[in-house]
């Protein structure tokens, strides 16, 4: 397996920092190398947070990624500020129900997958983020959806309410096509 | 042969190397005899500061350390919150506690620790050679204040004891003297109360003790003396500032 | 015991609990704020303290007094953090009270910036404060280490009667990564009888000092803590040796640096360049003996440090001039690149070629 190096960012509150932990969780589960790096200090309050997550059959050497091969941006500034940050044939993930703009490069994949409107039409706007994992997963196959539906159900085992929901919505982003 | 008179067992026959006429001696005595009287010599553990009573631990005969300059407050919350059962107690002279050590002790009072503090004010550093101090009177020569304390140059003599009085977690704060017999008896009561008032678990006592320095104000004990009570007292009255009960 | 995902700072915490830290002082400075934030969840549940002091300075006099009072107690801040606790520090030193202190470093000088550096190198192996004292320094590369070098760090303290340091970064600091809390190893440290606990009426009183106006006092101090410190050279020195065998340089770095070298190894073989990897685990006591058989392919050694240039003084003395010491360094909070440190070995050795 070829390391998975993603930047996921978005703006507070969009749960950039749960997906890629949610990521980071599931490879770990799946008995590999794992890091997950936020950004932190002043940008956190407000603005556009971000963060970093490799997963590998190796050791990691660093878990800054620069070079990424899966880039999410969830809204338009981390679209602007992270696109060129993809490798060459890696993957660009937009959350179109924010970003109207499309990326200028033509050697990378480019998906827009609308996952605040999937969100709110399953019924829950927060969910988004599970929507963009699910989607994220089945190109990827960076981890399988199964480890991840473990995650939730282990980070939410506090509030098992939410489990069925956010399962759902990350079904329903693995299938979407 | 009656014994009618002998020094508390709280403290050591190390000879003190005070200077003549200094009254750390005194306040020593005071401590050690109210540690005595309340039966808790073996029980307390006390921190030393910068300064001329840096050595206090060679002659209380009690667990003590040393603290960094101002710092003894801090020191003494460690100890203290390790050891929630045991009297501690902090020694600081006006250098130490009114000018690099303001933070350390406004937010032990702040906190309400629950330990002592004796506070020496003789208005000087003592032990770097009569320096002014933050306590140092207006017009007060110093070897820093050659022309004596100018408020327009360095502000105000500070007063530490009124100052923590306005701090919830001080639950007592009294400030004595130890020029006269008779206020040296009052001052051994406060002293005393203190202690009292940190063994019932009340919060943070605080006694200011007026004193002398001889040798940095450049007079005679007996002159020494005169001068506390001429000049010091006025400006920093004796009395209590805050009862228990008058904490919240 | 199975693996869990934690944040570097959390794991620093938990694993100080496991080594039986029982009172943490301290004041807030990013990165390294949820080490407090943890410690005023878990310190109260088993029956210790966690005090947010009103200063650095208050934090580290705090834990002097814990320590005097014979606890086991800790304190964690950040680079300009560190500054202010040197004082104290010294006087831990000093006075041999042991302690841990954990630094999850950032860049400087002054207030600088909050990504991760490593310009404390001097502060923290240089003794950062005032007299001849050394601290234990310890080095972390991976949160895992991390979580094991810190819970042996109690036993280490007690042992030396000595406050001990993790050097940390802020990228240890706040990444999270599948670590397994492992129990302490056990060192066989004296009873501290000498702690300030009251005397009971049992034992003449105990003084904890670091005053001593006689120069001859003062002397015989010095060299009793030298001694200590040239037991602690011989005995406590820990690196990783990687890949050395028939490399023609051999880059030095450690923690957070030390993985990227890793990773320029790789890309340096892909090249047909042999590059190996000494990555000191205790920085002081520096692991000079590491340098001691260079292979005889080594054409350079080289030190990566998030600094311009602190660990390479102790390269050198390591390398004694047997063959150049070259440096690559990036500062600012900037973490370097493998292909930045690829670019400089190959203009090094290049260079040495030609």
């Amino acid at each position: 397996m070829k390391d998975h190096k993603f930047i996921i960012s978005g703006f507070g509150g969009q749960g950039v920092m749960s997906l890629g932990m949610m990521l980071a969780y599931g490879g770990m589960l799946e008995g590999k190398e794992v890091t997950w790096l936020p950004s932190y200090g002043p940008e956190m309050r407000g603005g556009t947070a971000n963060c970093n997550v490799v997963i590998s059959q190796k050791p990691i050497s660093s878990p800054v990624v620069t070079k990424a091969t899966s880039v999410v941006a969830m809204n338009l500034p981390s679209l602007i500020k992270f696109e060129k940050n993809v490798i060459a044939e890696g993957n660009l993930f937009v959350n179109s129900s924010l970003i109207n703009e499309k990326t200028s490069r033509k050697d990378i994949h480019d998906y827009y997958i609308a996952a605040n409107d999937i969100a709110i039409e399953m019924g829950n706007d927060k969910a988004a983020n599970m929507v963009l994992l699910g989607f994220i997963l089945a190109e990827t196959q960076a981890i399988s959806l199964k480890s991840v539906e473990k995650v939730i159900e282990k980070l939410f085992q506090n509030k098992k309410a939410l489990i069925p929901l956010n399962i759902k919505a990350l079904n329903i982003g693995y299938e979407f096509n | 042969m009656t014994v009618v008179f002998k020094k508390s067992v709280g403290l050591t026959d190390t000879e003190q190397h005070y200077c003549p006429g200094c009254t750390h001696g005194i306040t020593h005595r005071l401590v050690a005899e109210a540690l005595e009287e309340l039966n808790v010599l073996d029980e307390t553990i006390g921190v030393s500061p910068v300064g001329c009573s840096i050595l206090a631990h060679k002659y209380f005969a009690i667990d003590m350390c040393e603290a960094a300059h101002g710092r003894a407050p801090a020191v003494a919350t460690g100890l203290k919150r390790v050891h929630p059962d045991k009297v501690v107690f902090t020694y600081q002279g006006d250098g130490d506690l009114a000018s690099i050590g303001t933070a350390e002790i406004i937010h032990a009072a702040h906190r309400g620790e629950n330990f002592t503090t004796i506070f020496i004010n003789n208005a000087i550093y003592g032990m770097t050679g009569g320096q002014m101090a933050p306590t140092t009177l207006v017009g007060q020569i110093a070897t820093t204040a050659p022309k004596g304390r100018d408020p327009k140059h360095c502000g105000f003599p500070l007063k530490v004891s009124e100052m923590l009085a306005t701090i919830e977690g001080a639950v007592y704060v009294e400030r004595v003297s130890v020029d006269t017999p008779a206020n040296i008896r009052k001052a051994k009561k406060a002293v005393k109360k203190a202690f009292e008032i940190q063994l019932s678990g009340e919060g943070f006592s605080f006694v200011e003790i007026l004193s002398t320095c001889p040798t940095n104000w450049g007079m005679n004990p007996k002159d020494s003396m005169e001068w506390l009570k001429e000049n010091m007292i006025p400006y920093y009255p004796l009395g209590n500032l805050k009862k228990p009960q008058e904490a919240r | 015991m199975a693996k869990v995902l934690m944040k570097g700072n959390e794991a620093f915490a938990a694993a100080a609990i496991k080594g039986g830290c029982k009172y943490f002082f301290g004041y807030p400075i990013t990165p390294q704020n949820e080490i407090p934030e943890y410690m005023s969840r878990e310190l109260p549940k088993i029956g210790g303290c966690f005090l947010q002091a009103e200063s650095e300075i208050a934090a580290i006099n705090m834990v002097y007094g814990a320590s005097c009072a014979g606890a086991r107690v800790m304190t964690s801040s950040s680079s300009p953090g560190i500054a202010l606790k040197q004082e104290g520090i010294s006087f831990l030193a000093s006075a041999e009270l042991p302690c841990v202190l954990i630094n999850v470093s950032r860049a400087g000088p002054g207030i600088g910036g909050i990504q991760p550096g490593q310009a404390d190198y001097y502060q923290s192996t240089r003794g950062g404060g005032n007299g001849d004292y050394q601290v234990l320094v310890y080095a972390p590369a991976s949160v895992q280490e991390a979580v094991e070098l810190t819970a042996n760090a109690f036993e280490i303290a007690d042992y030396y009667r000595n406050p001990v340091m993790i050097l940390g970064d802020g990228m240890i600091g706040q990444m999270m990564e599948p670590v397994e809390l492992k129990e302490p190893i056990i060192r066989d440290a004296s009873p501290k009888t000498w702690a300030l606990t009251g005397t009971g009426g049992q034992r003449t009183h105990n003084t904890i000092k670091s005053l001593a106006l006689e120069p001859d006092d003062l002397e015989e101090i010095n060299l009793k803590l030298k001694a200590k410190y040239d037991v602690i050279q011989e005995k406590e020195v820990q690196y990783e040796a990687y890949n050395l065998d028939g490399a023609e340089i051999i880059l030095v770095a450690y923690g957070t640096v030390s993985r990227i070298a890793k990773a320029v190894i790789d890309d340096l073989a892909a090249l047909n360049i042999k590059a190996g990897l000494i990555r000191p685990i205790t920085l002081w006591p520096f692991p000079y003996k590491a340098f001691n058989d260079l292979p005889a392919t080594t054409k350079s050694v080289m030190s990566v440090e998030m600094s311009f240039g602190q660990m390479i003084d102790d390269v050198k003395i390591a390398v004694n001039g047997r063959v150049p010491v070259d440096f690559y360094g990036r500062t600012g909070g900037n973490v370097p690149s493998p292909e930045e440190i690829v670019c400089k070995v190959k203009e090094i050795l290049g260079g040495a070629e030609s």
